[in-house]
């Protein structure tokens, strides 16, 4: 070992300060993790494949379970584009110019968050429910929006309006403007502005928000539940269909769905971490410059 | 900060689509809210939210979120801080799973801590031998809920947790600061305006919390029921009314915490 590397493990060792403190907190930390993160997902996992591998695939393949998958992804499918859209429009509004009343409208945008999304389900059923204000008219025109499909995307809509939008404001406003005000005195348009400079600078932090937006979509519950009408196979989502098999005490069979439900959230911690890393990586590069 | 600038299009564009999209989905149909509840006199309110089963539905999830908050600011503490300052085997694993509450649907969430502290699961079991209960008690709802906000705590700490200077506290050592004396004049008054974000954010969450709480609360009116199932029980009976008096209660608690959070953030970005 040369000098060099013993001056700096001489370093670290004061720098890190007593070392039975550091390993104590280290395993307090390895405990908590192992008690509220690992153990809640080990039984979904162990519970799923109680009685084998083919009661397992008979319940995520059953009828109903694959119909409360479609409708997950016509709800995902529809939601997350829609606010993708709103939240690149919402940041670029608010990062790229100064107005009045800039700063409420950011709290605007993440109203959403604050609000039970037990709420966000009632206040659909108020204005679109029997006998909610347009409840009448919906009825005459045959048209039904609560207790079916299109509850359920306003319901998801709602709840993950913010996602996007919410990553990328700070993104964009430590961007600054001078690039996109650049490429418009070299002539650019502003489409091609938007496409050839800003959109591959916030291209992570777009995925970034895309990812949870989708992990919110898929996953919500309260929301949805207000405004579904829980008619198996019709108006049923994943998260609902594992709650209908457990209240039946259909255990194995709940956590069989729920499992595929975790398979997806880890997919999705996995893409974060992947976006995270390409975001942080700009990052560095950006202050090497 | 980006000054006015006349060079780049599309501020109406933008802005205008913002305003619409959000009026039509978020403003007007809480408007609604606002608008359904003016339905009810003063006395018809205040007789519905003063209701016993209102009221001690009221104390639970409040309770119950606080209590969850509390428990967050002290395990997410300790998370952020070991994932910041130090560098153990399985650091990576644990970075990547701290999020696995936001990304886990909550009805998943929900049916996995019923089984793990039922009577007769893995953990349940030992507080059945030493004769009370988790699940299907406030103290399950509690758990429920600090599971579902862990990331709030340790997410808003690390930034500023590794923005804080070592040599700060380098310095504040040679010159003969003890331990306790670092963290109480060189970490606390740094690291408090973040962890109240965390905390306010995580109770805010708890307090409108649902899926995750149903499946471990056991549901009893007056004892395990929390306040938003409280709204889907009165939805269920058609009571209208009642379900929008709730409502407007939980939103205004809402947007005074979302106020308290805003201006703590403020003083944060401000240094």
């Amino acid at each position: 070992m040369n000098t060099a590397t013993l001056a700096a493990a001489g370093v670290s060792r004061t720098r890190r300060g007593a070392p039975w403190g550091r390993r104590l907190l280290i395993l307090a930390a390895w405990l908590v993790f192992v008690l509220f993160l690992l153990l809640p997902l080990l039984i979904v996992i162990n519970e799923a494949l109680k009685q084998g591998f083919g009661t397992f695939f008979a319940a995520i393949l059953e009828p109903d379970a694959v119909a409360a998958l479609k409708l997950t992804l016509i709800a995902v499918g529809i939601s997350v584009p829609l606010n993708l859209v709103f939240g690149v429009a919402a940041a670029w509004c608010v990062s790229k110019y100064e107005f009045r009343g800039k700063s409420i409208l950011v709290t605007l945008i993440d109203l959403p968050f604050s609000v039970s999304p037990v709420i966000a389900g009632l206040i659909y059923v108020l204005l679109f429910g029997a006998q909610g204000w347009f409840g009448p008219w919906l009825m005459d025109r045959d048209i039904q929006i609560v207790f079916a499909v299109p509850g359920i995307v306003l319901a998801t809509l709602f709840v993950t309006v913010p996602f996007v939008a919410r990553e990328l404001i700070p993104l964009m406003q430590e961007q600054g403007t001078q690039e996109e005000e650049a490429a418009r005195l070299l002539g650019a348009s502003g489409w091609q502005m938007f496409w050839h400079v800003t959109l591959p600078n916030i291209r992570w932090g777009l995925i970034y928000g895309v990812v949870l937006c989708t992990a919110r979509a898929m996953g919500e519950f309260g929301a949805v539940s207000v405004v579904s009408g829980h008619i198996r196979g019709l108006t049923n989502t994943l998260p609902l269909h594992v709650e209908i098999l457990y209240n039946e005490y259909n255990h194995v069979a709940a956590f069989s769905v729920a499992s595929l439900l975790l398979a997806l959230a880890l997919l999705i911690l996995l893409l974060k971490q992947w976006s995270e890393a390409r975001i942080n990586r700009l990052k560095a590069a950006a202050a090497q410059e | 900060m980006s000054r006015p600038s006349p060079v780049i299009p599309g501020f109406g564009l933008t802005l205008g689509y913002t305003l619409v999209y959000l009026s039509l989905l978020v403003l007007i149909p809480l408007g609604a809210l606002f608008i359904k509840s003016t339905e009810l006199t003063w006395e018809q309110f205040v007789a519905i939210v003063s209701a016993p089963r209102v009221l001690a539905a009221l104390k639970l999830s409040f309770g119950a979120a606080l209590a969850a908050a509390l428990l967050n600011g002290v395990i997410g503490t300790l998370l952020a801080w070991v994932l910041v300052r130090y560098r153990f085997p399985g650091r990576k694993v644990i970075e990547a799973m701290i999020d696995l509450p936001f990304a886990l649907p909550t009805a998943v969430a929900g049916i996995a801590l019923t089984a793990l502290y039922a009577p007769n699961g893995p953990i349940g079991q030992f507080a059945t031998e030493l004769g009370f209960k988790i699940a299907y008690s406030p103290l399950g709802i509690a758990l429920a809920l600090t599971f579902v906000t862990l990331p709030f705590v340790v997410r808003t700490l690390q930034p500023v947790l590794a923005d804080i200077p070592r040599e700060v506290e380098e310095a504040a050592t040679c010159l003969g600061a003890r331990p306790w004396q670092i963290a109480r004049h060189v970490l606390l008054p740094a690291l408090l305006p973040a962890w109240l974000t965390g905390f306010a954010l995580a109770f805010a969450r708890g307090v409108g919390e649902y899926g995750s709480v149903i499946f471990i609360a056991g549901n009893m009116p007056g004892k395990t029921e929390i306040l938003p199932l409280l709204i889907m029980v009165k939805l269920d009976q058609y009571d209208y009314a009642g379900a929008t008096a709730i409502g407007v209660l939980m939103l205004v608690v809402s947007f005074v915490l979302l106020l308290v959070i805003n201006l703590l953030q403020r003083r944060i970005a401000r240094g």
